[in-house]
């Protein structure tokens, strides 16, 4: 297998899901090629990839198509045995940086957009829970510099969205969550996060984004 | 040094069974405890406390939580007998990627079949007979999702089977009759010794059903 066989991201500028595969690559020193999917409107390079869930990000190496952004993370990890490496050793530690990785995907996430742009009569279940899986992270972050140790690992990559989109989103929607005061070990963290030189080249521009999220998903006011 | 492994499960956990498949697979001895889960122990609240869900795997006294997790960890920790997982990263991504697939679609489906009435129940059948479709596609003409070996998509899957004369009773429809293949990939499965000790039967599944229906107050 060569694995210097052209690598392709099918992804789109906002993502935090697609960005993560960027983060990843370049973090492990590998080129690839970007290509845009629209905003919108599906490709037809997408239905081909992705015929199951029609989502970004997919990954296409030596002709053959990843979906699921975390598995992408993996198979890149697998794939690609380089100097810099996501996930430990060690299969307990291994085992807990995914799970705190699906913690941030698929409760954390999900329970912030919710509470910023959801429907109105759940804002307030979603942000109480919202508010308490922040804290999770918070205590499980802890004093380390990044949630991987010394150095950007699996968990800092999944969980990009509270690293710079969060910011962005609560000011876009109006919705504070995460303070400053309430997540010290955090709001360090996502400083941290996002000054690192190969994650900054990837990262969309904050007024761009703020502009998309306003325009796709409303204000607090509307309903 | 011996390893100490305890299970923390619900004898119906479709979740559960994962594991503990995974763990007979290995052929590795645990203490296998029975949880109440409208009176949550000590142990389950100290050993998850962020979810509070069963199954927890308690490995010398360290817990991992979420079943697929818990499969891949004992497939790592456990390496030498019967692996779970392909060696190839393509393959894994792909197993990965179906398990995830699993996880997040068949369950929600699966339980309209016997938790709703009427027009929810009508479009939650359809649902999860489009899902299992796609599942079975994916099968195709193999023994297992993973070719020849019993692997992590079938354990992610099998413990679903144990439920489907359940689904089939109280959502009035025939499994079956749409997806025959699917039906005799579970046969197959069941034959497996890790499966066999793992799933309780259809029966007991079935008369469960009604009491589950009133502990959520559906009538």
């Amino acid at each position: 297998m060569n694995q210097d066989e052209q690598v392709k991201v099918l992804g789109l500028w906002g993502s935090p899901f697609s960005k993560r595969v960027e983060i990843v690559l370049k973090l492990k020193g590998i080129p690839y090629e970007y290509i845009e999917d629209v905003y919108g409107n599906k490709s037809p390079m997408l239905l081909k990839y992705n015929p199951i869930h029609k989502k970004v990000p997919v990954l296409v190496h030596n002709g053959r198509s990843i979906a699921e952004s975390l598995v992408i993370v993996e198979y890149i990890e697998d794939t690609w045995k380089t100097s810099y490496m996501i996930l430990p050793q060690d299969p307990y530690e291994r085992a807990m940086a995914r799970f705190w990785a699906k913690y941030v995907d698929e409760k954390v996430m999900v329970a912030m957009w919710k509470a910023c742009w959801g429907p109105k009569s759940e804002r307030e279940k979603e942000t109480k829970e919202a508010y308490e899986g922040l804290k999770y992270l918070e205590k499980e972050l802890g004093d380390k510099h990044f949630f991987g140790g010394e150095t950007i690992g699996f968990v800092d990559i999944a969980a990009d969205f509270i690293g710079y989109w969060l910011g962005i989103v609560q000011e876009a929607s109006g919705v504070t969550i995460m303070t400053a005061e309430e997540f010290p070990n955090l709001q360090r963290w996502s400083k941290e996060f996002i000054s690192n030189n190969f994650i900054k080249e990837v990262l969309p521009p904050k007024q761009k984004l703020a502009t998309l999220l306003k325009a796709q998903f409303g204000s607090v006011t509307s309903d | 040094m011996a390893d100490e492994v305890i299970l923390l499960d619900f004898w119906p956990s479709m979740f559960g069974m994962r594991t503990r498949i995974a763990l007979e697979e290995k052929n590795v001895k645990f203490d296998y405890r029975e949880q109440d889960l409208w009176n949550k122990s000590p142990i389950l609240l100290e050993m998850n406390p962020v979810h509070n869900k069963i199954p927890v795997l308690i490995h010398n006294g360290k817990p991992v939580c979420e079943s697929l997790i818990q499969v891949e960890y004992i497939d790592e920790v456990w390496p030498g007998v019967n692996p779970l997982l392909p060696s190839d990263p393509y393959q894994r991504a792909q197993a990965k990627f179906w398990g995830d697939y699993i996880d997040k679609k068949v369950y929600a489906s699966a339980r309209l079949t016997w938790g709703a009435k009427g027009e929810e129940q009508e479009a939650g059948k359809k649902e999860f007979i489009e899902i299992l479709k796609t599942l079975e596609s994916k099968l195709g003409d193999k023994i297992y999702f993973g070719g020849e070996t019993f692997g992590y998509v079938d354990i992610a899957l099998i413990g679903f089977y144990s439920w489907f004369e359940a689904y089939e009773k109280f959502g009035n429809f025939s499994i079956e009759a749409e997806c025959p293949k699917l039906i005799a990939w579970g046969k197959r499965c069941a034959e497996r010794e890790s499966v066999a000790k793992s799933l309780p039967d259809s029966e007991k599944i079935i008369k469960f059903v009604p009491e589950l229906k009133k502990r959520f107050g559906i009538e």
